[in-house]
């Protein structure tokens, strides 16, 4: 209880001295709270950034692997007037067999194509699968049924309608039962069900970057195959085009999350002649791999922003102890007197690192309360820029545009720490040599 | 019979530099009896203030002894020396040394705080202490706002807040006027006249007249240590003249206090039995028997 008194006498009388210099306290004070203000908002920039990437690798799924037919560019397709290149059936089937861990193994086929009803019509995208896609996808219906197994076993020309689709085609009328045409290819396709709105992102049926899936239309693949065929062709810059593709994706589900990297192995080794072939007609995704990748890449953006707010800090703190050392010399005739009148040099020690740490501790409230303004803060920034250069900003990648800072609750706690233990340790060395300082010569000093 | 202040016992300082020895204080031998006042006076370089620093425990003696009351101090270590400080001496120095961010009473306070004793009760003692100084009415200024004399007052009130052995004095006048120094001289002497012991440094006979009794250095050694009539006699100054009190309070209290000392009364430095408290505000009871 005494010595919690004295300590609070010491602190007042420490506030009493620092109010004597209010204007060089308060630079002294911006040093550390810069530091602290910085580590938080870095890590909230970071951690935003991170979080987003997250959730998009997140969102393929962790126990996914995801093979991927790529178009090679042209010049790697050789004279043929087809370009052929993909994912095989028969490799497809190959794991399906031979890897005993895989649940379930989804084969996309997909095209773009335009779609009729009556006088309506509009571009869309003929995808064909299997039922496991819309369990897979966790895709929601609307209305009617999802493609059921024996539809795809016996090539029915069944079709479920993205509602983008549905509400194109059939403005008014119940779009079940009715059948949707495809001028393309002279196919008709009879609606069974609409999938509910869904929220354009990653996903089993797309690549990394987010798609546009309120257009797709969903036939069984046994149909697509024998309706359509593997060679498409499309009328592109006056003249006809062909491409020969047997599976544009397949999205391999493993039991457990610990067989992933496995199974992934086992998957580039089978593909390997085609990995490797050089035409690169084939990539396979594993989004647990990504997501290891994040991490790691988040830990070193971690240990980089550390080093910085540890610069920046360490610059705060000598900064301290440069302007503490100016007011040891400055007050030496204080010393004097208070070493006089019975000040022992523990209580002169005291005294000076008392208001240094009073200096690194409030830096660090301010610190803390400017890094809390960070989502608030970038937020305005962002609506106000958004509102004064539209174009510019609509230039920036969404990452950029769209990131929203997380606030790190740990940098907290750990910046102030850090601020005030910057107070202990730079304010040890002044406060020693004010208390080392002669009583005699300090009472003589002008 | 009479209680010591403070003694020294050949008392010495030698400054160790690194081409010579200076020897600063080469042994001096004297007593201080409570209630007394003295002036420690000399020639430049003659150690008066290495004899100040040694007293005010500032500094240890290179040889010597020397004992605060009943305590040998001339061996304590830094933490003890300051604890000295705190409790037993008070200071007065030439340029007020008072703290800049700290007001009347805070400052009055300094070497009570260094005991951990600042309090209610040491404040009101401290309040009590401003009023008697005649700063009663200046309580929460700062030293930037007050005179130099006014600053010499909060000094004086600061070095009696702990109840002191002494008070050492260290030109205390030096600063100031002429006026200004007369006030500062009565006030002591009203101090003195309670019975606190006062040792000052000063080169001014005028000064010195002021006191009871007069300790001369040179080089190093007392030349010599007389009642103040002694002194004068020996050394040719004239006594002050009594200023006419002023109706003041404190004024006629010093002149009181003068009164005592001019009545013819000689004070020697052998014994000084001082009745009553030195708190009361009643004209202290003086005797003094001169055992020469
Ligand atoms: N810190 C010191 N180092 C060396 N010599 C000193 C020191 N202080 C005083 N002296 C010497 O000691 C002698 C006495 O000095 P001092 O006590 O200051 O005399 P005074 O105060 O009477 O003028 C002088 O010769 C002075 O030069
Ligand atoms: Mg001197």
């Amino acid at each position: 209880m005494n010595a919690l008194m004295s300590l609070f006498r010491t602190w007042q009388l420490g506030i009493k001295s620092l109010f004597l210099h209010p204007m060089r306290s308060a630079l002294t004070v911006l040093g550390i709270f810069i530091g602290v203000a910085a580590v938080i908002w870095l890590l909230a920039i970071g951690e935003g950034i991170s979080q987003k990437a997250q959730e998009q690798i997140a969102s393929l799924g962790a126990r996914n692997i995801i093979v991927r037919s790529i178009k090679p560019p042209l010049e790697k397709l050789g004279d043929s007037n087809v370009a052929e290149f993909g994912l095989l059936r028969k490799d497809f089937n190959l794991l399906v067999n031979t890897i005993p861990q895989i649940e379930v193994a989804i084969p996309i086929r997909e095209m773009k194509i335009s779609f009729s009803f009556g006088n309506n019509d509009m571009d869309g995208r003929l995808v064909g699968s299997t039922t496991d896609y819309f369990n897979a996808t966790k895709l929601k219906l609307a209305k009617g049924r999802f493609l059921s197994p024996a539809d795809v076993d016996k090539n029915k020309d069944f079709c479920v309608l993205s509602m983008g689709i549905a509400e194109a085609l059939f403005p008014h009328d119940d779009p079940i039962g009715k059948r949707v045409y495809c001028p393309t290819n002279q196919t008709y396709y009879e609606v069974v069900g609409i999938l509910r709105k869904r929220t354009a992102s990653a996903g089993i049926g797309g690549s990394l970057a987010a798609q546009d899936y309120s257009r797709d239309v969903y036939i069984p693949i046994t149909t697509l195959n024998q309706r359509v065929g593997d060679v498409t062709r499309r009328f592109q810059s006056g003249s006809f085009y062909a491409e020969k593709v047997e599976l544009h994706q397949a999205t391999i589900q493993v039991k457990t999350m610990d067989d992933v990297l496995t199974v992934a192995e086992l998957v580039k080794d089978a593909l390997r002649t085609q990995l490797e072939s050089g035409k690169g007609d084939i990539d396979v995704i594993v989004p647990l791999e990504l997501l290891e990748q994040a991490e790691t890449t988040r830990m070193m953006f971690m240990i980089f922003m550390g080093l910085i707010a540890a610069v920046s800090l360490l610059v705060g703190g000598i900064g301290i102890m440069n302007i503490m050392l100016a007011t040891v010399t400055e007050r030496t005739r204080e010393i004097g007197i208070r070493r006089a009148l019975g000040a022992r040099q523990g209580a002169i020690q005291r005294q000076f690192l008392v208001e240094t740490i009073t200096l690194s501790i409030v830096g660090g409230l301010v610190g803390v309360a400017v890094g809390l303004l960070c989502p608030v803060t970038l937020e305005w920034l962002r609506d106000t820029l958004i509102e004064n250069f539209p174009e510019e900003m609509e230039s920036l990648p969404a990452e950029v545009r769209e990131t929203v800072p997380i606030i790190v609750p740990i940098s907290i706690p750990v910046s102030f720490g850090i601020a005030v233990l910057i107070g202990v340790i730079f304010g040890m060395y002044p406060a020693y040599r004010a208390s080392r300082m002669d009583p005699i010569e300090a009472l003589r000093h002008e | 019979m009479s209680n010591i202040a403070v003694r020294a016992e050949n008392l010495g300082k030698d400054y160790v530099l690194k081409s010579e020895t200076v020897h600063a204080l080469r042994g001096v031998t004297f007593d201080v009896p409570e209630g007394d006042y003295v002036a420690i006076m000399g020639p430049s370089g003659s150690g008066k203030s290495t004899l100040l620093n040694l007293l005010g425990c500032l500094d240890r003696p290179s040889f010597g002894e020397l004992y605060l009351g009943t305590e040998n101090v001339a061996t304590l270590n830094d933490n003890g020396l300051s604890d000295i400080r705190s409790k037993r001496i008070g200071f007065v120095f030439q340029s007020y040394n008072l703290i800049q961010q700290l007001n009347v009473v805070e400052n009055i306070q300094v070497p009570l705080y260094y005991q951990g004793k600042v309090n209610r009760t040491t404040r009101k003692r401290a309040i009590e202490l401003a009023g008697k100084v005649g700063l009663g009415d200046r309580l929460d200024h700062r030293p930037q706002q007050l005179s130099g004399g006014q600053m010499q007052r909060v000094a004086i009130a600061r070095s009696m807040v702990n109840d002191p052995y002494y008070i050492l004095a260290d030109e205390a006048t030096g600063n100031l006027d002429s006026k200004t120094t007369d006030e500062i001289l009565c006030l002591f002497e009203e101090l003195n006249a309670e019975g606190k012991t006062i040792i000052m440094v000063t080169h001014e006979d005028e000064v010195a007249a002021r006191c009871r009794r007069v300790i001369r250095l040179r080089d190093g050694h007392i030349e010599s240590d007389l009642p103040i009539e002694q002194d004068r006699q020996k050394y040719h100054y004239s006594m002050p003249t009594t200023e006419q009190p002023e109706d003041e309070e404190e004024d006629v209290a010093v002149t009181q206090a003068q009164a005592v000392t001019s009545d013819g009364f000689s004070v020697g430095d052998d014994e000084l039995v001082i009745g009553g408290s030195s708190d009361s505000h009643d004209e202290p009871e003086i005797e003094v028997d001169i055992d020469e």
